[in-house]
């Protein structure tokens, strides 16, 4: 079989994918450097809107907040997610599918769906709406995510050494933290850096649930964006856009990892 | 000492009961998805039987009104054009989303890593401001309006943003990862040897593909369908920045209802009809591919 037949044209549909997936981005940023601010015309190179935006203390506010909300919801999705990937691997019992098919609803559910039913809640236990709210709905989402992920790695990790450590006397918790923990260390802080990631970057069921107090960074961007388009937002959004492309790179090297 | 003594005793605890073990490490998970995930749901499905109270509260009154206000041609259009751009989304994104998984899962090895990476990469970056790039290229004043009265192809901008057209693109754009993932799953497990021998046997690469190509990959197919067509019908941002009033999906009805309408039972109704759509596609997605094994392949 001739593999250039048809290997031709599938590259050139393959690149136009591509290149519909990056080059909005690409654009995005490309206009963060640009001094007009009105025209898509290329002007000037300007660092300008990056000044305005590190000296808008509404931005810097958001910034804080994002960062506490994304570091919190991490730590916490991350020990409820390895805890209950662990579980689910190790031990068989009844209604374990139901379980599994429990942790998938809430990563199919629509978000605005959890939102709106979280804001429901928060006002009927009477609940003041702001960042802790936020962080209780994004811990939500990102246990099934961390799941998932450990889970892979525990899939792939090899058994006998568990195995050879209890044998060798350790007990079950010994083995857990020393030998168990180690070796799904990669998965784990990937999940953990890709949690941060979702929570860091989630706009819609935050939305619902941040109050008027607790304005996170995509509901800064949210807010200028119903103003138009700017360059300040550009430039905003070029900054969050690259940083989770750096997080999610770690991440992916580290799900690579073998140990 | 006091520690270890402890540990000895809770560990003497749960060998003789170990369910209770496995309750133990559950429970955190448990907890945290069963009241703020669960229950907020069954509070929103009450929330979308009472009547409204002025002011935006609710009376404890049991009412179906909040359902059958969906009679209303003004919601039922609203409910319909989400099924259409959904559908057409799914439709679009298979004839996107196939051709890359092919090549990508027929890439050498080295290569596919590369390039899976970097069609997940956007998946998990914001959803907000991958929409908002599209307003910088399709409003009047964008750059394809620019490009194209630049070229003298038009004379006066055209109107592209706040379109259905822009929806779907949008939608597109945002879930082309959904459909390839899955995918080059299937593809990458197919069996070469069966298409070398529909070759062998005469069949041209066309009959080859639909024959052979796709009935091996429909786990794929469907996968991928299940994973845009769900996030699709209940999209708030794209139809909100790329779509805005004269096109509202249902996510936009919901959004209204809990924003300026103050409707919170309606918008609830709204909701739960969404969240019936989406379990309904589910099961019917299981139903195709065939149980435990398909969910599995869905993630």
């Amino acid at each position: 079989m001739k593999r250039g037949d048809y290997l031709k044209p599938l590259d050139w549909f393959t690149s136009a994918g591509y290149l519909f997936l990056y080059l909005p981005i690409c654009i995005l940023i490309a206009f963060s450097f640009n001094t007009s601010r009105f025209s898509v015309v290329w002007e000037r190179f300007t660092w300008e809107w990056y000044g305005r935006l590190i000296r808008d203390p509404l931005v810097l506010d958001a910034l804080k907040n994002s960062v506490i909300v994304a570091i919190v919801a991490m730590i916490l999705s991350t020990i409820i997610g390895t805890l209950t990937a662990y579980g689910l691997y190790r031990y068989r019992f009844r209604g374990k599918s139901v379980f599994d098919g429990i942790l998938f609803l809430p990563i199919v559910t629509p978000e605005i769906v959890v939102g709106i039913s979280l804001v429901i809640f928060f006002v009927m236990i009477k609940y003041n709406l702001g960042l802790t709210t936020i962080i209780i709905a994004h811990v939500a989402f990102d246990i099934p995510f961390v799941m998932l992920i450990v889970r892979a790695r525990l899939q792939g990790m090899d058994r006998t050494l568990e195995e050879a450590s209890m044998d060798l006397g350790a007990d079950e918790w010994t083995t857990f933290f020393k030998v168990t923990i180690p070796q799904l260390l990669p998965g784990i802080i990937a999940a953990a850096l890709l949690a941060f990631t979702l929570s860091f970057d989630d706009f819609v069921i935050t939305f619902f649930v941040a109050g008027v107090g607790a304005t996170t960074l995509p509901l800064k961007i949210y807010s200028m964006v119903r103003l138009g388009v700017s360059p300040k937002i550009n430039a905003l959004s070029a900054l969050i856009v690259l940083f989770s492309i750096s997080l999610i790179t770690v991440a992916d090297r580290l799900q690579r990892m073998r140990v | 000492m006091e520690r270890i003594g402890l540990r000895i005793r809770l560990l003497k605890f749960f060998n003789r009961h170990p369910h209770t073990k496995a309750f133990g490490i559950l429970l955190p998970c448990m907890f945290w998805i069963g009241v703020f995930f669960l229950l907020p749901l069954v509070f929103m499905a009450t929330y979308s039987f009472l009547e409204r109270a002025l002011y935006g509260g609710v009376q404890l009154i049991f009412t179906w009104e909040n359902y059958t206000r969906f009679v209303d041609p003004l919601y039922l259009k609203i409910l319909l054009r989400s099924f259409r751009i959904s559908f057409l989304t799914t439709v679009i994104l298979l004839i996107i989303g196939y051709p890359m998984a092919y090549r990508i899962a027929m890439a050498d090895k080295r290569w596919r890593n590369i390039l899976l990476f970097l069609v997940v990469l956007p998946f998990w970056t914001s959803d907000l401001i991958r929409t908002y790039a599209w307003m910088l290229i399709l409003r009047d004043t964008g750059l394809l309006n620019f490009l194209l009265q630049y070229l003298h192809v038009i004379k006066k901008p055209l109107t592209l943003l706040y379109t259905e057209g822009a929806i779907l693109l949008g939608l597109a754009y945002v879930y082309l990862p959904f459909m390839v993932l899955p995918l080059y799953a299937s593809i990458e497990k197919l069996d070469r040897s069966l298409l070398e021998a529909a070759e062998d046997l005469g069949a041209t690469p066309f009959w080859r593909f639909l024959k052979v190509t796709v009935p091996l990959t429909k786990s794929g197919i469907l996968a991928g369908s299940l994973l845009v067509f769900i996030p699709s019908v209940g999209a708030f941002i794209v139809p909100d920045l790329l779509g805005g009033a004269k096109a509202m999906m249902i996510g936009n009805l919901v959004q209204l209802q809990f924003g300026p309408s103050r409707n919170w039972p309606f918008g609830s109704a709204a909701s739960f009809i969404l969240m019936t759509i989406v379990l309904l596609a589910v099961f019917t997605y299981l139903r195709f591919a065939g149980g435990k094994e398909a969910m599995e392949e869905a993630r």
